[in-house]
């Protein structure tokens, strides 16, 4: 048991800091206060191959492996919440699902263009009765012809408004319940696919979170992923993976808010000297240390397991509910130990901690992934 | 094609610490880095294999640790790499080192050789023309532009106050100016390839040169003493008539013990 990174991910890792501090922390702020999608960054994500890294180089991608694809979201999230969950959203739950699932055709056809970066993916499972029991969608699929019809809408899309291609599921036979789910490849700009709201957010506010609307959406039947009435194990099988882009990201954010207070309590001085000098500062930042190893340990971990074992749900679940909420904890802190700096927009640990809830919510809230973990532990 | 971009492996940092009692630098707890100037270099040529059928050799000479140097050469999308690295050219002052990259050079077909305008380890800037002069082949340095024409090389040379517009015939050497371009990132996949691809490595035994040209032996420079750059002041500025200023200036000098 070796816990060195190899020479080469050591060397990705270099790549992913250098472009993360250089392309993405200048604009961080900025988009956030303004709620901008940073195109600029995608289009650079996609030069240097950000967009397909676990993805085979026959379908465009970089051929690299789990543990490569989950540094390159750690790191960005380390200066930027909402750029690393567009890596992730992209690459967990649209590139992976058509990888697993798609037949050659619908790999030539939509994954090449996803995993080279010249289209961007969504996945659309989320409805508004339909959030963690995902079993009860309500959006239908009829199949007419050689064409699918979907009527319903979709809410929380991550990516909503800027993708080119989502993964959208819907109910094609609701006698069946979860076995009556079916999943389906839908490009932008099929007629009777529209945009509704977009979502204000507390936090990841560049990304672009919409509402998706189908109706009498046709799209081909040739655009059905995997069979009829597997959607929801696709669905189910594919957030297993997204989870440890989720987690990755949770330990981007916590990690970032850290460097940033590591940095602030040596310069910040009260009582004649600076604030690191206190055993409450170096307590609280020990223990944060500690949490934020810990969760790095079951990220990486369940990144290896994805590649090395056929199940990896539980290890991806104890690495997503931990980051996440050593995430929640540790820029909670941080902000504490910035003071009243801290909670204002000029000091970065404030729009951490805003990026860092959502890590806790989605992709499966905490709560789920307990359910994962216990009924695992249970079974 | 044939585009040979010679690159070192650097402290990383533009302030090396010197030992104030040895006068040399301080290299523990720095990372290595590829010379800023060298990676321009290597975006030259990456730039022109980009739009010509070029193939991108890399070559450094060094410890076995400078291998990092080619891997992340070749992560950019250099195509082939050597490592030169023996015991007998340690030591190698600018002329020992220049003999040896020239000798190992000329076992590579090339067409056009670039390297970057210095080390900033060293800032001799003498390494790229000494290439030059061993192998007979003209030398163009401090190049902000380069253009490759059917044979020939246009290149904007920058020289303080002006630039030249100089043209040479292929093959030839060109040393790059580090704020030429912006260096491209690895990708992911490169670094994967990179890890995969061999480096072939050069020892003594593999260049043909005089072992009395090589490492210390081959070195005639012999460092006296070593300093950081630093600043002169602002000094001062005084409005004074003409016969007022000459006799404050006598006295300044006076003052100085210059006359």
């Amino acid at each position: 048991m070796d816990f060195t990174l190899s020479k080469k991910h050591s060397m990705a890792q270099t790549l992913f800091r250098e472009f993360a501090e250089k392309e993405v922390k200048p604009i961080a702020a900025e988009i956030d206060e303004t709620e901008r999608f940073p195109s600029e960054t995608v289009a650079k994500l996609k030069k240097y191959g950000f967009l397909g890294i676990p993805v085979p180089k026959e379908f465009g991608g970089q051929g690299c492996d789990t543990l490569t694809y989950i540094m390159c979201v750690e790191e960005l999230g380390k200066v930027c919440g909402t750029t690393s969950v567009i890596v992730s959203a992209h690459t967990s739950l649209a590139c992976e699902p058509i990888l697993k699932f798609g037949t050659p055709e619908q790999k030539e056809k939509y994954l090449v263009p996803l995993a080279n970066g010249t289209h961007l993916g969504a996945f659309a499972l989320t409805e508004a009765g339909a959030g963690t029991d995902a079993g009860s969608q309500q959006t239908k699929a009829v199949l007419d012809g050689d064409e699918y019809v979907l009527n319903g809408s979709k809410i929380f899309i991550t990516n909503g408004k800027e993708a080119d291609t989502y993964i959208v599921f819907a109910m094609t036979d609701k006698s069946k319940g979860t076995h009556g789910i079916s999943a389906f490849i839908v490009e932008k700009d099929t007629p009777g696919f529209s945009f509704g709201t977009k979502e204000k957010k507390m936090g990841i506010r560049g990304s672009s979170t919409y509402e998706l609307i189908f109706r009498d959406c046709r799209i081909p039947k040739a655009n059905l992923l995997g069979q009829e009435g597997k959607g929801f194990g696709i669905a189910m099988q594919t957030l297993d993976g997204g989870r440890i882009g989720i987690a990755a990201q949770a330990l981007g954010i916590a990690e970032g808010a850290f460097e940033r207070t590591v940095a602030y309590v040596k310069e910040r001085k009260q009582f004649g000297k600076p604030i690191a000098a206190f055993q409450n500062t170096q307590f609280v930042l020990a223990d944060l240390a500690t949490k934020i190893e810990a969760a790095k340990m079951l990220v990486y971990k369940a990144a290896i397991a994805k590649d090395t074992q056929k199940r990896f749900s539980t290890e991806a679940a104890m690495a997503k509910l931990f980051a996440a909420e050593t995430a929640m904890e540790v820029t909670s802190k941080c902000i504490q130990l910035h003071g009243g700096y801290g909670y204002t927009r000029d000091y970065e640990v404030e729009r951490m901690m805003r990026d860092a809830k959502i890590t806790e919510i989605y992709e499966g809230t905490s709560e789920v992934q307990r359910m994962v973990i216990s009924g695992a532990v249970l079974k | 094609m044939n585009i040979v971009v010679c690159i070192k492996q650097v402290p990383d940092t533009t302030e090396v610490k010197l030992d104030p009692k040895t006068g040399t630098l301080i290299r523990e707890g720095i990372p290595s880095i590829m010379n800023p100037d060298d990676k321009a270099a290597l975006e030259a040529a990456l730039t022109i294999k980009d739009n010509f059928n070029a193939t991108v050799h890399v070559i450094t000479m060094g410890p076995t640790q400078a291998e990092a140097v080619l891997r992340e050469a070749l992560a950019m999308g250099a195509d082939k790499a050597y490592l030169l690295t023996d015991k007998a050219f340690s030591g190698a002052d600018t002329l020992a080192t220049s003999t040896t990259l020239a000798a190992a050079i000329r076992k590579i077909d090339f067409d056009l050789i670039l390297a970057g305008r210095q080390a900033i380890d060293g800032d001799t800037a003498q390494v790229g023309p000494q290439i030059a002069e061993h192998l007979g082949i003209p030398n163009i340095s401090y190049a902000e532009e380069i253009e490759i024409t059917d044979g020939e090389v246009s290149v904007k040379r920058w020289y303080e106050d002006r630039y030249h517009l100089v043209k040479a015939k292929l093959p030839c050497l060109i040393t790059v100016l580090g704020e030429m371009n912006t260096p491209r990132y690895m990708t992911p996949g490169g670094i994967f390839d990179a890890f995969d691809k061999e480096i072939t490595v050069w020892t003594r035994s593999d260049v043909e040169v005089d072992d009395s040209s090589i490492g210390l032996k081959g070195s005639p420079t012999r460092v006296v003493a070593s300093y950081p750059k630093s600043l002169k002041g602002a000094g001062e500025k005084k409005v004074l008539d003409t016969e007022e200023a000459v006799e404050y200036l006598l006295g300044k000098l006076r003052e100085r013990g210059i006359i």
